[in-house]
C-alpha cells in the first residue's frame, strides 16, 4: 500500500555494486524516503507511482557510501586546519558517508561530554554521520585506562590513542583485557616509539642520502608483533590501523591463521606511493608511518589483493601550510584523503590487481563491520546512504581545489580516474558534482 | 582429646579441607553464636592458654574478632602489629618466628602481606598456626564465617548460587570462598571486569562472567568484594564512577537475582564504589552485619578446637 505522500527515487540504469550482497549487475534501485526500498535487475519489478522521481544514470555506478575508519579532524582544538564542517563536506565531496575520527583532539575525546560534543556537532550539519573513537588511556598518555565503558555508552565505536602507539606492554595487557571485558574494539597505531623516535622518513638509501633520521620498518613490526601476543593472552579484539610493511602483512596472516580476532587496515599512501614520493623533501609526503620501499608497496597490494588487509581508511590529516610549508624534519606528519579515497582505491581496479567489489567491499561493508554500523550495504531496508560515481572518470588530483581546509595532499598533481557524482545520506542528496561551476 | 574430624594443629587454608572437616567447623562455630549473644558472653575455655595476634600488616576488623573470640574464651591475648617494629629492623620472618616462639605462645594468628608466609611461618613453630589472611592467598576464617551465614540463612550451601563480584584478582577472600563453596557443592560465579580476573581461573571450578547483568541472573547469593581504590583506579579499571556504573552493586542490578538474594560484603565497604547504600543497609537482603557477628563465633570455635588438638600433641610428648 502506497500513500500518495510517500516519495521515492529511482536511480535506473545503474550499474548495481553491493560487496555486501555481491551483487554487480545492470540495474535499478529505489530508495523510499531515508531507506533503500527495492535493488532490481528488472525494471518492470518495480512499482512505480506518480509519487516515484525517475533518474537515468546511464550506466553509472552506485554503492553503498564509503564508510571510512580513520580520520583526523580538527574540532575541538585545531579548528584552523579542520573543523567538522570542513571535515564532512570535504568526506561527502569524496563520497564518504559515515566516518570515524580519532580521539587526537584538545581536548582529548577521553570523556563522555567531548565524545557527546562532537557528535551534536557533526549532527547539526546533517552531512557525513560522524562518529568517534574513544581514548584508550587518559588524555592519550599511555598510562592510565581511560573510561572505556561509559565512552562507548556514550557513542565512542572503538578505542585508540590514535596517532599514538600504547607503547608500554603492561598498559596495553590492560587496555586489551579491559576492553574484552565489554567485547569492544582496540585500535592501534603500531609503531615502537622508542624506536621510531626522532625519524621523519623511512630508514633506507633515500633518508641516508637526503640526511634525514630514519624511522626503521621494525618499529611497526616489533610493534605489531607484541601486539599480537598481548592480543592472544587477552582474548581480545584487536585491529592494526594503516600497516605499512610486507612483514606487518606476514605477521597479521599468522595472526588470522592462528584464530586470533585480528584486523588491519592499509590507506592509500602505502599502496600508491614509496619512499621516493618524498623524492626532494616533500613534506607532503612526510607520514605516519613513513612510506616504505617499493617492496613493502607491492606487499601491502598483495594483502588487499589476498584479503588479509581487511579495509582502506583515508587516515585524513590535514595539516595547514604553517605545518607543512616548513623544512622537512620540523614539518608535521600526515595528508589529507577524504577526496581522493575513492579515486585511489579504484587505482587497484584500473591497475587490476583487484576487482571492483573486492575494493568496494574494503571500504564500504568491511569497515561498516568492523565498528557494527548499519551503513555500507544496499541491503532493503537499509539507511539510505549511498554513491553514484563513475569509476573511470579521469581528473588530476589538486589539493588547493580541496573542499577540506587543508591541503595537504601526497597526490598532489597525480592523474587519477575514478570521481564520484552524487553523495546521497539518508536519501538526500547531500553532494552533487554537477552543482559545481 | 584431638578432635575426631578435624585433627590438624593449624588453620591456613580451606583448600584441601575436605566437606565433613568443613561442616564440622561450622557445626562447631554454631554452637558459640548463642552464647555471644547472651549477656554472659565469656567462657573460661581457654583459661590458661596465650594467644598472640602477630599482624604483620594492618588490619582492625579481623584483629579485633580475633581478640574479641580469644577473651570470651578467657585466654590471654597479645596484639603485636610487627609492619614498625622488627621487619624494619631487618629481621627475618623466621627468626621473628624463631623468637616468638621461645615465648611458648599457643595459637598464633598471622596475617601477612607475602602469600605463603603464614605456612612458612606455621613450619617453625610449635604452637598452632591460624591464617588470618596472607594477602592474595587465604583468608580461611572468613571464608567459613561466610558460609556460616549461608548456611544459617538458606539451611543449605549445596546447590546455591553464589555471584563473587569485584577484585578477585588480588581477593584472599574470594579465594577461600571458592574453595569452601566449591566443596560443599555450590555453583560458584565470578563477575568482574577482565583485568581483575586472574588467568586460568576457571580452571579452579568457577564460572565468569563480565557483565552484571548476566552474572546475577538466578543467583542466591551476591557477594562483593572490596575495590581498593586507592591503588587500582587507573590501573585496573578507568575510575570509580566507571566502576560503579558496570560493576557496582545497585537495586537494578540486584534485582536480576532471586528475589530473596542475600548481599555479602568482607568489609569494609566503599559505597558508591563497589555497592550503592541503598541496597548495602537494606536489611531484608543485606546480611553484611550479621557476617560480622558470626565471624567472633567462627574464630572461638576454630581457637577452641586448635587448642584442644594442641594440647592432646603436647600430652602425648610428655607421656
Amino acid at each position: 500500500m502506497l500513500n500518495d505522500n510517500i516519495e521515492f527515487t529511482l536511480y535506473k540504469n545503474a550499474r548495481i555494486l553491493d560487496p555486501a550482497n555481491s551483487l554487480d549487475f545492470l540495474g535499478c534501485i529505489l530508495i523510499h524516503k531515508d531507506t533503500i526500498h527495492a535493488v532490481e535487475k528488472d525494471l518492470d519489478k518495480i512499482k512505480i507511482t506518480k509519487n516515484t522521481k525517475i533518474e537515468d544514470l546511464n550506466g553509472l555506478c552506485v554503492s553503498p557510501g564509503l564508510v571510512d575508519i580513520r580520520v583526523q579532524i580538527g574540532e575541538p582544538g585545531e579548528e584552523h586546519k579542520e573543523s567538522i564542517l570542513s571535515a564532512v563536506q570535504s568526506a561527502v565531496s569524496g563520497g564518504i558517508t559515515s566516518l570515524v575520527c580519532l580521539p587526537n583532539t584538545n581536548p582529548v575525546l577521553d570523556d563522555q561530554a567531548t565524545v557527546e560534543f562532537v557528535k551534536r556537532r557533526a549532527d547539526s550539519h546533517n552531512m557525513a554521520r560522524v562518529f568517534t573513537y574513544g581514548a584508550a588511556t587518559k588524555g592519550l598518555r599511555g598510562k592510565e585506562l581511560a573510561e572505556i565503558g561509559l565512552l562507548s555508552e556514550s557513542g565512542a565505536l572503538a578505542f585508540t590513542d590514535g596517532i599514538k602507539a600504547i607503547s608500554d606492554a603492561r598498559i596495553m595487557h590492560k587496555v586489551l583485557s579491559y576492553a574484552s571485558t565489554f567485547n569492544l574494539l582496540v585500535v592501534q597505531h603500531p609503531e615502537e616509539e622508542s624506536l621510531s623516535n626522532g625519524g621523519v622518513m623511512n630508514t633506507g638509501e633515500m633518508a641516508t642520502r637526503l640526511g634525514l633520521p630514519g624511522i626503521p620498518r621494525e618499529a611497526e613490526i616489533i610493534m605489531l608483533e607484541r601486539d599480537l601476543r598481548l592480543v592472544e593472552m587477552t582474548d581480545s579484539r584487536y585491529h592494526a590501523a594503516h600497516i605499512s610493511t610486507s612483514e606487518s602483512v606476514e605477521i597479521i596472516t599468522k595472526a588470522k591463521k592462528k584464530g586470533l580476532k585480528v584486523t588491519c587496515d592499509t590507506s592509500p599512501f602505502y599502496f600508491k606511493l614509496n619512499e621516493l614520493a618524498v623524492g626532494d623533501y616533500r613534506t607532503f609526503s612526510k607520514l605516519s608511518p613513513p612510506l616504505r620501499n617499493e617492496d613493502d608497496r607491492k606487499a601491502i597490494v598483495e594483502g588487499l589483493r589476498n584479503g588479509i588487509i581487511d579495509v582502506i581508511a583515508s587516515d585524513h590529516s590535514p595539516q595547514d601550510q604553517e605545518s607543512k610549508r616548513i623544512p622537512f624534519s620540523q614539518a608535521a606528519f600526515g595528508g589529507s584523503g577524504l577526496e581522493t579515497l575513492l579515486a585511489t582505491s579504484l587505482d587497484l581496479y584500473h591497475n587490476g590487481d583487484l576487482s571492483l567489489l573486492d575494493i568496494l567491499s574494503k571500504i564500504t561493508i568491511n569497515p561498516s563491520k568492523l565498528m557494527k554500523l548499519d551503513s555500507g550495504t544496499l541491503n532493503i531496508g537499509a539507511p539510505a546512504d549511498l554513491i553514484i560515481f563513475d569509476p573511470n572518470k579521469s581528473w588530476r588530483i589538486v589539493g588547493d581545489n580541496f573542499i577540506s581546509k587543508s591541503k595537504n595532499t601526497p597526490f598532489d598533481g597525480m592523474p587519477s580516474q575514478g570521481r564520484v557524482v552524487k553523495t546521497i545520506i539518508n536519501g538526500e542528496i547531500v553532494f552533487n558534482s554537477m552543482d559545481k561551476k | 582429646m584431638r578432635d575426631q574430624v578435624y585433627p590438624h594443629r593449624d588453620l591456613l587454608g580451606i583448600e584441601g579441607l575436605s566437606p565433613p572437616e568443613i561442616i564440622h567447623l561450622l557445626n562447631l562455630s554454631d554452637s558459640y553464636v548463642e552464647l555471644n549473644r547472651s549477656s554472659d558472653k565469656t567462657s573460661k575455655a581457654l583459661e590458661t592458654l596465650t594467644i598472640v595476634n602477630l599482624f604483620f600488616e594492618n588490619s582492625t576488623r579481623t584483629r579485633t574478632s580475633f581478640e574479641l573470640a580469644a577473651l570470651r574464651l578467657g585466654a590471654n591475648v597479645i596484639n603485636m602489629q610487627i609492619g614498625d617494629s622488627s621487619i624494619s629492623k631487618g629481621e627475618t620472618l623466621i627468626d621473628t618466628a624463631v623468637t616468638l616462639n621461645a615465648m611458648h605462645p599457643d595459637v598464633l594468628v598471622v596475617r601477612h602481606p607475602q602469600s605463603g608466609a603464614v605456612k612458612l611461618l606455621s613450619e617453625k613453630v610449635n604452637c598452632s598456626v591460624i591464617n588470618g589472611g596472607d594477602v592474595s592467598h587465604e583468608h580461611p576464617t572468613q571464608a567459613l564465617l561466610d558460609a556460616l551465614t549461608i548456611r544459617r540463612r538458606k539451611n543449605k550451601i549445596e546447590g546455591l548460587k553464589v555471584a563473587i563480584c569485584g577484585d578477585v584478582a588480588h581477593s584472599r577472600v574470594a579465594r577461600s570462598n571458592f574453595y569452601l563453596l566449591l566443596t560443599l557443592g555450590a555453583e560458584v560465579r565470578v563477575i568482574a571486569p577482565k583485568t581483575l580476573i586472574p588467568s586460568f581461573l576457571s580452571n579452579l571450578g568457577v564460572e565468569i562472567y563480565t557483565d552484571m547483568r548476566e552474572g546475577l541472573k538466578d543467583c542466591d547469593i551476591v557477594m562483593m568484594l572490596r575495590v581498593q581504590k586507592e591503588r587500582m583506579v587507573g590501573n585496573f579499571f578507568p575510575s570509580t564512577k566507571e566502576y560503579f556504573r558496570f560493576f557496582g552493586l545497585d537495586r537494578k542490578k540486584l534485582s536480576l537475582a532471586k528475589p530473596d538474594a542475600l548481599i555479602m560484603h568482607p568489609g569494609p565497604m566503599n559505597r558508591g564504589v563497589e555497592i550503592d547504600s541503598d541496597v548495602a543497609d537494606d536489611f531484608e537482603r543485606s546480611v553484611i552485619r550479621e557476617q560480622v557477628e558470626l565471624g567472633v563465633a567462627v574464630r572461638m570455635a576454630v581457637l577452641k578446637l586448635l587448642s584442644d588438638n594442641l594440647l592432646e600433641e603436647k600430652n602425648k610428648k610428655v607421656k
